[in-house]
């Protein structure tokens, strides 16, 4: 059954996932830890499942749909900002700072 | 066994995420997190769901980490220089991550039968067994018709609009990046 290893797990790779969000400031590095935070929700998702049968797989796959277009979309986003500043490092895009 | 298999792929995964947040080139920091994912898709292959396991190393280690490789090699930042921030933010960080992982591992002391005991109506013992049928249906389901079916019966039958919502959203997806990305908009 595994469930309250698989919750820990999830919570250790969650927190890894926003210590990355908060220490780095390289955008691609943050996208990548956005997909670490999915991934660990993915993980609580699937060790339930093995109690509430196979409504958590479907939710793993809408959070993967989602993870996908965010990852198309964020990425798209990040190349049209290297574009206009030559640089991804979020200390350098602070147009919207008063 | 399965423990200790299960506490391998984990520590994998654990290691690999700490290196993923830690390596300099973003490079290095894009194949931890595959290396992380191949974990965690052994640990669902220990957890049962096979069929999850296959679409986390198709779409996620195979598609969405490749796209991240496009785009770290066609904006050229494979050898960057240190990105983390400063002592004070470090400080925070810490601060705010620990007290995230004290809470989120308080949930550790769940077991299925404290899960089962909770959700009934008498806070008594509680069989697992009979609290949570869905989930032994699903494994039944599984065994008799296979991993895909146990996956796909629902996601076709009680989450089909839910599923056609999603087409729509990767539409706009595509939309979106394409229009975002192109030179001359």
């Amino acid at each position: 059954m595994l469930l309250g290893p698989s919750l820990a797990l999830s919570a250790i790779l969650f927190s890894l996932g926003v210590a990355g969000v908060l220490l780095r400031r390289n955008a691609i590095v943050l996208f990548m830890c956005i997909e670490l935070m999915l991934n660990a929700v993915n993980l609580t998702f699937v060790a339930l499942a093995q109690l509430h049968g196979a409504s958590g797989y479907v939710m793993v796959f809408f959070v993967m749909t989602v993870a996908a277009a965010e990852a198309a979309v964020g990425l798209a986003i990040i190349i049209g900002i290297f574009r206009h500043k030559q640089s991804v490092d979020l200390g350098n895009i602070n147009l919207l700072r008063g | 066994m399965t423990e200790v298999v299960f506490y391998i792929f984990a520590a994998a995964a654990v290691l690999s995420a700490t290196l993923c947040i830690l390596q300099k080139s973003p490079m290095a920091s894009a194949l931890w997190l595959v290396s992380t994912m191949f974990s965690l898709a052994a640990i669902y292959v220990l957890l049962n769901a096979q069929f999850i396991a296959a679409i986390q190393v198709l779409v996620y280690a195979g598609a969405i980490m490749v796209l991240f490789l496009f785009v770290i090699m066609l904006l050229n930042l494979g050898h960057a220089e240190s990105d983390l921030r400063g002592p004070s933010s470090v400080a925070a960080t810490l601060v705010i991550v620990g007290l995230l992982s004290i809470e989120l591992l308080a949930l550790t002391h769940y077991s299925p039968r404290r899960l089962a005991s909770e959700l009934s109506q008498w806070p008594t013992y509680t069989d697992p067994a009979t609290a949570f049928v869905a989930g032994q249906i699903t494994q039944q389901e599984g065994a008799a018709h296979g991993v895909v079916m146990a996956v796909a019966a629902p996601l076709f039958q009680v989450y089909l609009i839910p599923f056609e919502i999603t087409s729509i959203l990767l539409l706009a997806a595509i939309v979106g990046a394409v229009v975002l990305a192109k030179r001359n908009v």
